[in-house]
């Protein structure tokens, strides 16, 4: 008798037992589907039915179906080895079979529910959500209409108009400062720009500066800078351009 | 006596049954007897009453709306007989069935819960993410707050829906573990055939 082609007739399988153990080792059958009690039975009847122990048959079945246990078990624990690693042999095998005989109890429940699924999967009923509790109205305090009126009234009162005062900006004319720098630099030949425009407003300041562009511009000055931000140092140009500037300016 | 009216009604409990009956239909959940007793203004006893007198208007092959007591409550639902017609109009609860891990996961939430994913997945061997993924979506489980050991994991219980879905009153109806195991029986009594035989 060869065990590898011993007959077997199982839920989760059909066929030769060799053929099983390839589909579990190209990982094609779910071990844990497997019913290796269903293997042994059959085994025992088929050894019954030939009326000869062949102890070859039977040392080589043991073997397998060894190896088929371990796989399974190892299936069924994967992350628990080093936990049961602890325990010692007779703990580690007790342990195992409580688990198997609770997962093999829920896996009966669960042939239970599939089955009761089956028979009780013609039952219709109305799903949905039904509002049981309506909710109660919102109660409102009393409220007082004359208390709105006075807020109300508050806010048809027009706003103060918006003053416009700080927009004006008064510029003095260029022409001021043309002629105040004109007459300094008619007195001294070097003057400092910083120095003439101290205590002047910013705006002011920024009129004096537009002056000495212009007189720049005219060639009456020479302007000059160190770096940015240094002290700008104004310097006249030659007397013989006095006459251009009195023209210029009328 | 200072209503006279209500001698009219010849029976005071079928009018009760009526105001039931209607309670019924408006909801679609099952309603329990103290739910009933409460929305009609009545004792629970007669509620009793009431409901026995619809389940025998209402029962299979008399009627195309069977009332039955189902997830704690009671409820309506189409008879066996328009199930087919039903099926046509609309989607059973579980309409694809479930696989064999959602099964199983669901067996261990019904018989173990409130479990959490930890605990199923040590019962199974495997994750079991997806399935309780799966079964919660269907909604035949829900979350159950959290564990107080084990780092306050999720736990999950079975809905009332898994209830009507598997035709059960309460979970006490699921099968006790040990009757199961039919297969175990099985084994046993084939070796122990195998044996006579070989003793003989």
């Amino acid at each position: 008798m060869v065990v590898r082609e011993l007959e077997l007739d199982l839920d989760a399988f059909e066929g030769p037992f060799d053929l099983l153990l390839t589909l579990v080792l190209k990982e094609e059958v779910d071990l844990a589907e497997v019913d290796v009690a269903g293997i042994v039975v059959a085994f025992v009847e088929r050894l019954l039915e030939r009326d000869e122990l062949n102890l070859d048959a039977c040392g080589e079945f043991l073997v397998l179906i060894a190896a088929l246990l371990e796989l399974k078990a190892r299936a069924l624990f994967p992350e628990e080895e080093a936990e049961l690693a602890d325990l010692e042999p007779e703990e580690a095998a007790e342990e195992l079979a409580r688990r198997l005989a609770e997962y093999r109890r829920m896996k009966e429940a669960a042939g239970w529910l599939s089955t009761r699924l089956a028979e009780e999967g013609d039952r219709f009923f109305r799903l949905g959500p039904a509002p049981l509790a309506p909710t109660p109205e919102r109660r409102l305090a009393p409220q007082e209409p004359e208390s709105l009126a006075r807020v109300l009234r508050l806010l048809a009162v027009p706003p103060p108009a918006p003053s416009v005062a700080h927009m004006g900006l008064r510029f003095p004319p260029v022409a001021q400062f043309v002629e105040r720098f004109r007459a300094v630099l008619r007195r001294r030949r070097r003057v400092d720009f910083e120095q003439e425009v101290q205590g002047l407003s910013r705006v002011e300041q920024a009129v004096a500066f537009l002056a000495l562009l212009e007189l720049r511009k005219s060639g009456e000055v020479e302007l000059d800078q160190a770096a940015p931000f240094a002290p700008i140092r104004i310097s006249r140009t030659d007397v013989e351009g006095e006459s251009s500037w009195i023209a210029r300016s009328a | 006596m200072d209503r006279p009216l209500r001698l009219i009604s010849s029976n005071p409990v079928d009018q009760l049954a009526r105001a039931v009956e209607a309670l019924l239909v408006v909801t679609s959940q099952p309603l329990s007897v103290e739910e009933l007793a409460a929305a009609a203004a009545d004792d629970p006893e007669r509620i009793e009453m009431a409901l026995g007198l619809l389940r025998e208007r209402y029962r299979e092959g008399r009627s195309g709306i069977v009332l039955e007591h189902v997830a704690g409550g009671w409820a309506f639902r189409a008879s066996r007989e328009a199930a087919e017609a039903c099926a046509r109009l609309v989607e059973r609860p579980v309409q694809r069935g479930l696989s064999q891990a959602a099964l199983e996961t669901l067996a261990i939430v019904a018989y173990l819960g409130p479990c959490s994913r930890p605990e199923i997945a040590r019962v199974r061997g495997v994750a079991a993410d997806s399935a309780v993924a799966g079964l919660v979506e269907r909604g035949l489980i829900a979350e159950a707050g959290r564990d107080a050991e084990a780092g306050g994991a999720v736990r999950y219980r079975t809905t009332p829906l898994f209830e009507r879905v598997f035709g059960l009153a309460s979970l006490s109806e699921l099968p006790r573990l040990d009757d199961l195991g039919g297969d175990v029986d099985e084994i046993r009594e084939r070796l122990a055939s195998v044996a006579e035989q070989r003793a003989s």
